[in-house]
């Protein structure tokens, strides 16, 4: 026994090391099977907590822009102390469930839609339909309803949202003498004129599975309307029904207009050949112009909306992602909660975090427009107009669903975009599954 | 070493047999204590952190459970992940196929080098520190970093090597193409590993057995293949053992290129992909971690069974 033994004890513990590693990977899905139950103590303990005070806020907006923006705007917020835990934005979306079960922040940053309405259901997000009646008016019905849970109480309080639509630089346009299109067909015309001057006509990168979401939602509200985007999303419409092959035939024809090889790319490596005009358009989220250095060249940036597909559906339809914060359904301090979402849900806190960050537009009806730019403005305008808002395919949709069966498959229909039948079906069987449970 | 400790220890007994009673009873409360706490921990840590979640899993992979909810809610449904495993998720035969050119090509490769590599640098070379470090680099640099450096290289518009070759090609974006990309970047991290391993297991070889065979008028490669090797044995085995368990829990780099996309699947990552994060197909992921443990454990029985049988000798 003396303390040298222990040397000698060093040799296995180490080895037990080895092994645990590797079995502690294989064990991962038990590992968490625990957590559960000591987040159920957290919540209980949770329960009371004092009138006034500091309220917790867990920030996933980690990129140095919006991270100074959520600062700006805790700062202005006058009535008591918040206290930012700041997560790494993806580190924080694939930790949710985990989060959200072991005793959350107060107040937590997240986004709209289906992705809300999911952890509203399993009774992870506190009802805030209290402090909506307050705030209420200084919405649109379409916010309201993007925060509104399938039980019809409200979970989600909107600070900004940004359009998708079809970017491009202005100089290259003027200078080529392009005009945007507005119809499908156009729009096909216009791209063999830039293939012919050289051009890439769509810059495109698809590496992490998402951006090639954005397309696949366009094509399919304009061609099958936004009603069929919802009962698709929401697992109600097949995924190999005629209508759905008729996007991806439609996608198919477009495909030769993309950059190539757009499965090793990052979106933020494609949105350089717009910058580097290689390309001369990309859909993509109006945060392309993060990719764009202040001045001249973000300047330069500027937007259509998706072309009209077919005339009966129209192009009244856009798909504009918010982001904004919901509270936890037991929060420790559940008074001063409440009262800095009344405070985030107010246009004066909406101007304060645009200020930092403009690229993006802000969510309340009365939000400060003078200080927008003109791409701002342009994005404002274009979602005002619209009927109907969709949030975004891995928003809309079950999230199970969208990262385990949507972005393999749409990375299978770039790759391959010959067997739309083999590929729809794979998905509906798949979805049924899912679904299904 | 520690069979001949054994062994020594077994050959000292006789010669105090009615001392062992005693000693066992005259342990003092404190020895008592001491020893009731090694044998306790390390067994609760093996079984809380090994067994407990290995069972769980196993358990998980029969339910839908969704990550969410207490454990009583959780709903059996037989072998209906299984069955949606093997007919109804395209990526899993990928994955399998995957993990097996891994192993092969980890065995050809990397393993084969990696040795020679050590072969060489046990010959006393000038400079043999140096190429060493060189050579176990890739093993300490972490792998945020070693994700980075083979991002530089290889992404096709802005990387190192489309620039030198003057191709186009989509070293990461082309399903046929990365996977043997992503096989040389981990080759390269284990070459290193299995040189200093098996460097550390020829220093350890006795220099009088390849005297002996130099006397006898054995060339290099002779005594190398004849003398040496054969005492290498259990080096050997611990190399096979490694490569093997490198090989099924290939898992980073993988998934710090892609997540394990589009030609880079992986069981591990597809582990990950339904169990952590947004998606929480838990019940779903256990069944896959489970056929990965199944798997495992073929090799682990394979090398159990060697060393027993060694251990008899």
């Amino acid at each position: 026994m003396s303390p040298r033994s222990y040397g000698a004890g060093g040799v296995p513990a180490m080895a037990i090391g080895r092994r645990t590693m590797l079995k502690g990977m294989l064990g991962g899905a038990g590992a968490l099977a625990g957590l559960p139950l000591l987040s159920a103590c957290g919540d209980d303990s949770g329960g009371g907590g004092g009138a006034s005070g500091t309220v917790t806020f867990g920030s996933n907006w980690s990129d140095d822009v919006p991270k100074k923006g959520i600062q700006a705007m805790m700062d202005a917020y006058g009535k008591g102390k918040v206290d930012i835990n700041t997560v790494e934005h993806n580190s924080f979306q694939e930790q949710i469930n985990n989060y959200l079960q072991g005793g959350p922040d107060d107040v937590f940053g997240w986004f709209a839609g289906n992705r809300m309405q999911f952890f509203a259901e399993q009774g992870l997000v506190g009802d805030i339909s209290d402090v909506w009646s307050d705030i209420g008016g200084g919405f649109s019905d379409a916010m309201k309803q993007q925060s509104t849970g399938k039980d019809g109480k409200q979970y989600f309080v909107p600070i900004y949202y940004y359009p998708w639509a079809v970017f491009y630089r202005k100089s290259v346009w003027q200078e080529k003498g392009y005009e945007p299109p507005a119809t499908l067909d156009d729009f096909k015309t216009l791209a063999g004129q830039m293939k012919s001057d050289g051009l890439t006509p769509l810059a495109f990168g698809d590496s992490d599975g998402w951006p090639a979401m954005g397309t696949f939602d366009y094509l399919n509200m304009r061609i099958n309307g936004y009603d069929f985007h919802v009962q698709l999303m929401s697992g109600e419409k097949a995924w190999n029904s005629s209508e759905v092959k008729t996007v991806f035939d439609t996608w198919k024809g477009l495909l030769p207009l993309h950059q190539t090889d757009s499965l090793g790319r990052t979106w933020q490596e494609a949105a350089q050949s717009l910058l580097k005009k290689e390309s001369a358009m990309y859909v993509i989220g109006m945060f392309a112009g993060q990719q764009f250095p202040e001045g001249a060249e973000r300047d330069d940036l500027d937007f259509f909306p998706f072309p009209e597909v077919d005339s009966a559906v129209g192009a009244d339809s856009v798909e504009a992602p918010i982001d904004g914060v919901m509270m936890a359904p037991r929060p420790r301090n559940e008074e001063g909660a409440k009262a800095l979402l009344k405070y985030i849900g107010s246009a004066k806190a909406e101007d304060t975090y645009l200020k930092s960050d403009p690229n993006n537009i802000g969510a309340h009806n009365d939000a400060d427009t003078s200080g927008y730019n003109a791409l701002q403005k342009k994005g404002e305008e274009l979602v005002s107009k619209a009927k109907t808002i969709s949030q975004f395919l891995d928003r809309d949709t079950r999230p199970d669903f969208a990262s385990t069966v949507m972005i393999p498959s749409l990375q299978e229909f770039i790759r391959n975009p010959n067997d739309i039948d083999g590929l729809t079906k794979k998905i509906e069987d798949q979805k049924k599954s899912i679904f299904g449970s | 070493m520690t069979a001949t400790a054994v062994r020594e220890a077994g050959t000292g007994r006789p010669h105090r047999p009615r001392r062992t009673g005693r000693q066992v009873r005259t342990l003092t409360r404190r020895d008592q204590l001491i020893v009731a706490l090694m044998v306790t921990i390390p067994t609760l840590v093996v079984v809380g952190l090994v067994w407990g979640p290995a069972i769980g899993t196993i358990l998980l992979s029969f339910t839908d459970w969704n990550g969410i909810g207490n454990v009583g809610d959780i709903n059996f449904v037989g072998m209906e992940n299984y069955r949606n495993v093997t007919t109804n998720y395209p990526p899993f035969q990928p994955a399998i196929e995957h993990n097996v050119i891994w192993l092969v090509v980890f065995f050809l490769g990397p393993t084969l080098l990696g040795m020679l590599l050590a072969v060489m640098l046990d010959r006393q070379l000038r400079g043999s520190r140096i190429y060493q470090s060189i050579f176990f680099m890739p093993v300490v640099l972490s792998l945020a970093l070693v994700g980075f450096i083979w991002q530089l290289i290889y992404s096709r518009d802005q990387g190192l090597l489309n620039q030198v070759l003057g191709t186009q090609t989509d070293w990461f974006g082309d399903p046929d193409i990365n996977l043997w990309a992503v096989l040389v970047a981990a080759g390269w991290r284990h070459t290193g590993y299995i040189m200093l391993l098996y460097l550390a297991g020829l220093k350890a070889v006795d220099p009088v057995l390849r005297e002996a065979a130099a006397v006898d008028g054995a060339g290099e490669v002779r005594t190398f293949l004849q003398v040496v090797w054969p005492v290498m044995r259990p080096v050997n085995i611990i190399v096979i053992v490694i490569t093997v368990i490198e090989s099924l829990r290939a898992f980073d780099i993988a998934w710090v290129i892609n997540k394990g996309r589009n030609g880079l699947e992986l069981i591990s990552t597809l582990v990950t992909q339904n169990v952590i994060g947004e998606a929480s197909r838990v019940g779903f992921g256990s069944a896959l971690a489970t056929i990965m443990i199944v798997i495992s454990t073929v090799f682990i029985a394979i090398y159990l069974i060697q060393v027993m049988r060694e251990q008899r000798r």
